[in-house]
């Protein structure tokens, strides 16, 4: 039953995965013939060019950026629309909406809102707002951080939203009984009961932003490079436009292999390979 | 150059690299028909059509053509051709790719197979697709020559006549400034336009030789003198009030430097040819209002360039594949010689607003709608003592990404000139 599963994964995921490793120790413009160089591309990805640290240090401050901002809000959101209240369905088609759109419509449309003279700078009245938001290398970080942010935490509040509904009802009406409070059962009872959510949710936010591209290449086209260029637009740049495949295969096994360290580190430290059920009466 | 359509390439995403292996190819093989690929937009459907006639009447000499997207198709007619799989006809934007493409034998010498072309093509575009004084591509399509646009009602408010010289430039920017209006709009964001800056410049004041040194491959060629004094004028022009403040941050995605140009935020805008139909397309009441202008850039007192050089696309191009069978080859050689700039499809591109690099189409020119910028098109490039190859397209692709990200940084004031070519001539 696994076969197409296993063949699907070995055709899309495996062989070309294998290919990029062959190819890292492969000097390749893509008109010649692959020629074999041994550990040069390595040696010279790593250790001879400064911009892969630079590139890598902006992954890091997106990865982290990125969490630390979806994280919580796509939680809370979950949470409130887990709940009762009036107008909860109406809300929750609204702030769903992003999920609908194609990355690149996104893109285009905060380009125009971020435009100096045409865009949100240059209609609201207030001095103080900055009109370089794409090209004010110590602002672009955090505009993309905000914008990929806008497109990923309804996903995740509807994670949350179905986490938080299967928590059982008794618990709370108990805790209620004993005197806890919204504040003390929140993270009492919804954070723990979540865990398993949390992690998930944790999991593709932290692997999916490390890979993350296309909204930042609308965007910016990859400029200002020293502050926005991150490890996936590097190895995109350096392969299609540079058409140096050996570097940035180099650099798509390095992508590879930080994913799969940090999601199975994930794993462990969350103890989820356990696979134990804290649910209520299981 | 001209890549409005980076969203596109978006598409690709991550994905591709791992994906390249699998890239498809053109047939060579199997059936006899030729094949072509050509992209998708602009001035294409033209194109298409003259393939759609061609098949028409030569039953037995059939091309069969695909449109591909332009940003994908860099990529893909790339690992066709190396893969040995090309299409019959590869389409290129000459400059450091055919370069490639000749060295690697990938594509025939053409020299004996293009009828009456030469004669009729400027002869400033048909050097574009010589190599070692062979003809490797021929001119397929429309000529995109960079021309300075103009607002004229800004001009009359400021009492600012059009500049000729660039110390009319300098007069007009300290006249404009005065009258709180943007001498010129520049899509800095998107950085290629600023590269024509820095092309016009560095002509005007050295002349071709200085670029073309670059393009050989002799050593420390950056590091010259007119490529040093555009730099260090665009920088002026960035600090002192000549481009528009917020240049940094403006892109050519959504025109909207034309749009600057069209609103009379700013007077000027450098730009390729084909903004003049997004101009008409997409604000039509300024390009009716009659204060819609286009003129050459500037001269330079004591420049060594010939002024009448210019800058921009010669043009889209057409090469043969070295591993087309002989039959399919024969076809290509037969509807370039005899096909090319036929006279339904010239006709066609000039109603569409595009320019063929021809010197027998005056009458024709005269019988359209947007005859001015045709015939001042046309009259550019017939003039032209040097038509230049946007530098990002001539020179070898390694090199076109470090100089874009390299300009960027001038523009955005994080590099010296003396940075710069040091930068590049590192490479």
């Amino acid at each position: 039953m696994a076969l197409p599963a296993v063949l699907f994964f070995g055709i899309f995921a495996l062989i070309p995965l294998i290919g990029v490793v062959v190819i890292s120790f492969m000097e390749w413009n893509v008109l010649g013939s692959p020629t074999w160089v041994g550990l040069s591309n390595w040696q010279a990805v790593l250790f001879d060019r400064p911009f892969t640290w630079t590139a890598l240090g902006l992954t890091i401050t997106f990865v982290i950026g990125s969490y630390l901002f979806q994280a919580p809000v796509a939680l809370l959101l979950g949470v409130f629309m887990a709940g009762q209240q009036r107008y909860r369905a109406l809300l929750a088609v609204l702030y769903f909406l992003p999920l609908l759109f194609s990355s690149v419509a996104v893109g285009l449309t905060f380009q125009s809102l971020f435009s100096p003279n045409y865009g949100l700078s240059a209609a609201l009245p207030f001095e103080w707002l900055p009109n370089d938001w794409l090209s004010n290398s110590d602002l672009v970080m955090w505009v993309m951080i905000f914008v990929v942010g806008w497109c990923f935490v309804p996903f995740h509040g509807l994670l949350y939203q179905a986490g938080v509904r299967q928590i059982p009802q008794s618990m709370y009406e108990a805790a209620t009984i004993d005197g806890a409070g919204r504040v003390r059962q929140f993270f009492s009872i919804t954070i723990p009961q979540l865990r398993y959510t949390i992690i998930t949710s944790s999991t593709l936010m932290l692997v999916g932003s490390l890979t993350y591209f296309d909204l930042i290449f609308v965007l910016t086209g990859g400029q200002p490079a020293d502050a926005v260029r991150i490890l996936p637009l590097d190895m995109y740049v350096t392969g299609f436009s540079s058409y140096n495949l050996g570097y940035a295969s180099v650099i798509a096994v390095i992508l590879v292999a930080i994913g799969l360290t940090l999601s199975l580190a994930l794993n462990i430290i969350s103890g989820s390979s356990k696979m134990e059920s804290d649910k209520a009466g299981a | 150059m001209r890549r409005t359509t980076r969203i596109a390439a978006a598409g690709l995403g991550v994905t591709s690299l791992m994906a390249l292996s699998a890239c498809g190819g053109g047939d060579n093989g199997g059936d006899a028909n030729a094949d072509a690929w050509i992209l998708t937009g602009g001035g294409w459907p033209a194109i298409q059509e003259d393939f759609d006639r061609w098949n028409e009447a030569n039953e037995d000499a059939q091309i069969d053509t695909e449109a591909i997207e332009n940003d994908s198709y860099k990529g893909q007619i790339r690992t066709a051709v190396g893969s040995g799989e090309a299409p019959t006809l590869i389409m290129s934007w000459t400059g450091g790719a055919l370069l490639e493409y000749a060295e690697e034998e990938r594509i025939v010498d053409l020299s004996e197979h293009t009828g009456e072309l030469e004669s009729r093509v400027f002869d400033s575009v048909w050097q574009n697709g010589q190599v070692e004084d062979s003809t490797y591509a021929v001119p397929l399509n429309d000529v995109q020559p960079v021309v300075m646009y103009y607002n004229q009602s800004v001009f009359d408010e400021a009492g600012v006549e059009i500049p000729e010289t660039w110390e009319d430039v300098e007069a007009a920017i300290e006249t404009f400034n005065e009258n709180d209006v943007a001498p010129f709009s520049l899509a800095g964001g998107s950085v290629w336009p600023a590269l024509m800056w820095l092309q016009y410049l560095t002509d005007r004041h050295g002349g071709e030789e200085v670029f073309a040194a670059v393009v050989e491959g002799e050593e420390g060629a950056w590091d010259n003198e007119s490529i040093l004094f555009a730099l260090e004028t665009m920088q002026d022009l960035g600090e002192n009030g000549g481009y528009i403040d917020t240049y940094n941050s403006v892109t050519a995605d959504q025109n909207e430097d034309a749009q600057l140009l069209a609103d009379g935020q700013a007077a000027m805008l450098l730009q390729g040819s084909w903004v003049y139909s997004t101009i008409n397309q997409d604000f039509p009441e300024f390009a009716e209002s009659g204060d819609f202008g286009f003129t050459s850039f500037p001269t330079l007192e004591d420049g060594a360039g010939d002024p009448s050089n210019i800058v921009g696309n010669p043009a889209n191009f057409w090469s043969v594949s070295a591993d087309a069978s002989e039959e399919e080859q024969q076809i290509a050689f037969d509807y370039i010689s005899e096909n090319l700039y036929n006279e339904e499809t010239v006709t066609s591109m000039l109603e569409a607003g595009s320019l063929p690099p021809l010197s027998d189409i005056e009458d024709q020119i005269a019988e359209t709608e947007d005859s001015d910028f045709l015939q001042f098109s046309s009259d550019l490039v017939g003039e032209a003592n040097h038509f230049q190859l946007s530098w990002d397209q001539a020179v070898a692709p390694e090199v076109a990404q470090p100089l874009t990200d390299n300009l960027s940084q001038i523009l955005r004031g994080d590099m010296t000139p003396e940075q710069f070519v040091e930068a590049m001539n590192s490479l």
